[in-house]
């Protein structure tokens, strides 16, 4: 039983309390290039998702083999391996969308989740919570995707998933899209909010600089 | 001259973290002051210009299209590119731990001041980034990986050594909402000096 709520937790945690973006501050760089539109965005999280999960069973099922001193060097030929594969599959299914994300896919080697939980949490568990953790971490960092994702592609282009939403009698009353949004730097202060929003309801969470 | 602009390019138009965004963890985990964000910048610039012209002849020799016809006619339709990722992470990886071990031996205080940042370099993306846009752009020769990995390195220097400055001061001088504290304002501020340094996109060298 005890065991059972371990891997709930485990498997929930990132959602909010952990979350791999806004709390360990993990896999910044791509939340912040690809969220210009919520599809891009939507193609990301899942491929986190995916490699991460997989990552870390295979990193489970070898941690008593790795020798510590060359474990980075193994951690990311397994990643790269993987990447190379999700990689290959955007490229038939999905073409547009992974020419779209360029080299960011090839970036989810590079990824700090990815290390951060190999080396923190498959390194030293079972394969079975190892997986509840990656599918976790792969989703809380999809959520904080989705939602910059979401805002910048409605404020930004007044459209979702390229529908339009914004009306186009808003548009002749004089409405007009902010086009900062399109912007990276408009991700980072977006992401800065979600931050802000999260610290206050958990107050243990905040720095005291 | 050609790779004099390619070099200042890289560092003000093409900047890693304010024109790409790439880098970012390290960026926001270590730039709480000065001295070490300055050594971790060191460290990535180093690093930057060692792999950057290691990848370009594997790509150029290896990896791309027809690149093994030097083995001979009959190598000339083998592309190797679907390996490019593995081959570049595995050159950086083993690079960096070739680095920690050099540093480790020759220069024990450099290894302690650097300590834990050195093996994180692995996974810094400007240095995966860097070798992804190289092949992207079809340098012309050696050099200008070598030239274009030094900018791209200085220019990631000098933005984390600015953000870990102004990070100093506002720990001492400012009252931030205590939710922003730390991580968040980092960002808000990384966010505006994105905006600023987007001035330098105009420009045409």
């Amino acid at each position: 039983m005890a065991d059972k709520i371990n891997n709930k937790e485990v498997l929930f945690n990132p959602l909010s309390k952990n979350n791999p973006v806004v709390v360990q501050v993990l896999g910044i760089c791509s939340v912040l290039a690809v969220t210009a539109k919520l599809e891009p965005a939507i193609v990301m999280g899942v491929s986190v998702v995916a490699v991460l999960a997989f990552a870390n069973v295979i990193i489970s099922l070898l941690r008593n083999t790795i020798p510590t001193n060359i474990r980075i060097i193994v951690q990311l030929v397994v990643v790269a391996g993987l990447v190379v594969i999700v990689d290959q599959v955007l490229k038939a299914f999905a073409y547009d969308a992974s020419k779209q994300l360029s080299v960011f896919i090839g970036l989810i080697i590079t990824n700090c989740i990815l290390m951060g939980r190999l080396e923190a949490f498959a390194m030293a568990n079972k394969p079975w919570p190892s997986f509840l953790d990656g599918v976790g971490n792969g989703i809380g960092y999809a959520l904080i995707l989705i939602i910059v994702g979401f805002f910048r592609e409605l404020l930004g282009s007044g459209t979702l998933l390229g529908y339009q939403i914004i009306p186009q009698s808003f548009y002749d009353a004089g409405y007009v899209n902010n086009g900062l949004m399109i912007l990276p730097p408009m991700a980072l202060i977006l992401v800065a909010c979600i931050i802000w929003v999260q610290r206050s309801f958990n107050k243990d969470l905040q720095e005291d600089n | 001259m050609e790779n004099f602009n390619i070099f200042i390019r890289s560092i003000f138009v093409d900047n890693m973290i304010f024109a790409y965004f790439l880098g970012m963890c390290s960026f926001i985990a270590v730039s709480k002051n000065v001295k070490t964000a300055f050594g971790l910048g060191v460290a990535v610039t180093f690093m930057l210009v060692v792999t950057l012209p290691v990848n370009y002849l594997l790509q150029t020799y290896v990896l791309s299209a027809g690149a093994l016809t030097w083995l001979g006619p009959e190598y000339a339709d083998v592309d190797l590119s679907f390996l490019s990722l593995i081959m570049f992470i595995a050159v950086i990886a083993s690079m960096t731990q070739l680095v920690e071990m050099t540093v480790e031996k020759y220069s024990p205080a450099l290894y302690s001041s650097l300590g834990i940042f050195l093996p994180l370099i692995a996974v810094n993306c400007a240095i995966l980034g860097g070798s992804l846009f190289m092949q992207q752009r079809d340098f012309p020769s050696v050099w200008t990986a070598v030239c274009a990995g030094g900018g791209w390195g200085l220019g990631w220097l000098l933005a984390i050594t600015a953000i870990a400055a102004i990070r100093e001061r506002l720990a001492t001088y400012s009252n931030i909402p205590r939710p922003l504290r730390g991580v968040g304002i980092t960002f808000i501020l990384t966010a505006l000096m994105g905006i600023a340094f987007m001035s330098f996109l105009g420009i045409k060298i």
